[in-house]
């Protein structure tokens, strides 16, 4: 389905994921940001939103456990930056597939 | 290598060393209520003295915990939660037992059809249900369990499902990820890294249940691949990530899910295609019975390696309600 973000018809999913990375930018990252509460993107969420789709890029899973390994911010600071369900929320602000918490 | 140090040479190696628990993954899971408050039931030393601490427990807060997915059996632990409720209340005690379910996960499954109607089970025998838990630590001393963003649980009884892991044996020899996991294809079930090695089971990072039905449709594609391998013949990319699982709900009832990589448990009948008799996602008399049935398949046909009747590799979309 269509959203309206940013002032840009985005393709997204049920749950407001991007379905197509082309249409993703900075200003969509924001304005989802918003949404989500997390507020003002500091460098520290960059660096994360970047590392998270430099790691969707070359297909590797993506778990809290890893990105608290990744040297990129720790676990505890990744809640603090992303609360109430940090990798959710980061995927989403990223424009990458929300994790399948494989079952 | 072996330990004494023989080496044993292959063409072709098939991997199927399973996952286990790590409790020590979370600080203060195997600390000193291990075992006396704080439970696993995925070993025999744990599942045996939980039994014990139930038999003689007079009541309080249960609380049936996950700690991060993937993990054997995903709906394991929300049957000990609706089993429990059935069983205190055989017991006459159940008015005095608050039990509590706390997931990482948003719901209480990871398909959106499922966790609703297993919510609303959960609901309907009045039980918390706790989302979005990322457990730090376990307070021994006063006995709750706290996450990162520093909510707690508190409990009496504590059965958790600890991180699961690959084999250490992975790790040592550099096949495993962070979770010592082999990357394996998910449709072919080939090491992505050495193409004469194959991987069975729970062993695989592959995106589907660590569950014996998985491994069980793993197995009959796995077969197939290694012999044309072995001739040279492209391989099938066939495995679909198909599971099967009875979810026993308590009460002489159970639900069965049947769902694979692309297609989420939904309603429907199993195995024949609008006759059933089996009820997907319904909690039903017929499903539980269905399980007692597959006690004996299980033992008699699926270990022996037998063709289960009716049952597919892939999983068939017919009778299903998309």
């Amino acid at each position: 389905m269509e959203k309206m973000i940013a002032g840009k018809n985005i393709q997204v999913n049920e749950e407001g994921y991007l379905t197509d990375f082309s249409q993703w930018d900075k200003s969509v990252a924001h304005e989802i940001a918003h949404h989500e509460g997390i507020g003002e993107l500091t460098p520290h969420h960059w660096k994360i939103i970047d590392y998270l789709q430099d790691q969707h890029k070359q297909e590797i899973p993506l778990s809290i456990r890893k990105i608290g390994k990744s040297g990129v911010v720790d676990i505890e600071q990744f809640y603090s930056l992303f609360p109430q369900g940090p990798l959710k929320k980061a995927t989403k602000i990223a424009g990458i597939p929300k994790p399948a918490s494989c079952i | 290598m072996m330990h004494n140090g023989d080496v044993i040479h292959y063409d072709v190696l098939i991997v199927a060393t399973g996952c286990n628990i790590a409790p020590e993954e979370v600080s203060g899971m195997n600390g000193p209520e291990w075992h006396k408050s704080v439970f696993d039931f995925y070993t025999f030393e744990g599942a045996l003295a939980l039994r014990n601490k139930l038999r003689e427990w007079e009541g309080g807060k249960l609380v049936v915990h996950i700690t991060e997915m993937p993990i054997k059996c995903p709906v394991a632990p929300l049957e000990f939660a609706f089993l429990s409720d059935s069983y205190f209340k055989h017991k006459n005690m159940r008015e005095k037992v608050e039990i509590t379910y706390v997931t990482p996960l948003s719901g209480a499954f990871t398909k959106p059809k499922a966790t609703e109607a297993l919510s609303h089970l959960l609901t309907e025998k009045n039980i918390t249900q706790v989302n979005d838990f990322g457990i730090k630590t376990v307070d021994n001393a006063n006995k709750k369990i706290i996450d990162y963003e520093g909510r707690e649980v508190p409990f009496d009884l504590l059965v958790t499902v600890p991180t699961n892991k690959g084999d250490a044996l992975m790790e040592r020899s550099g096949l495993g990820d962070d979770l010592n996991y082999i990357p394996t294809h998910k449709a072919t079930l080939q090491l992505v890294k050495y193409p004469d090695i194959f991987v069975l089971g729970d062993a695989t990072n592959i995106p589907a249940s660590k569950a014996g039905s998985v491994t069980h449709f793993d197995a009959e594609i796995l077969t197939e691949n290694i012999l044309r391998h072995i001739q040279g013949e492209p391989l099938k990319e066939e495995f679909d990530g198909h599971a099967n699982c009875f979810v026993e709900t308590g009460n002489g009832k159970a639900l069965l899910i049947d769902f694979n990589y692309t297609h989420e448990p939904v309603e429907g009948t199993f195995p024949f295609p609008g006759v059933g008799p089996l009820r997907l996602l319904k909690e039903t008399r017929m499903n539980h019975m269905g399980k007692l049935a597959f006690k004996w398949i299980y033992w008699n046909m699926l270990l022996k390696g037998t063709h289960i009747p009716f049952v597919s590799t892939a999983m068939q979309t017919e009778g299903k309600h998309f």
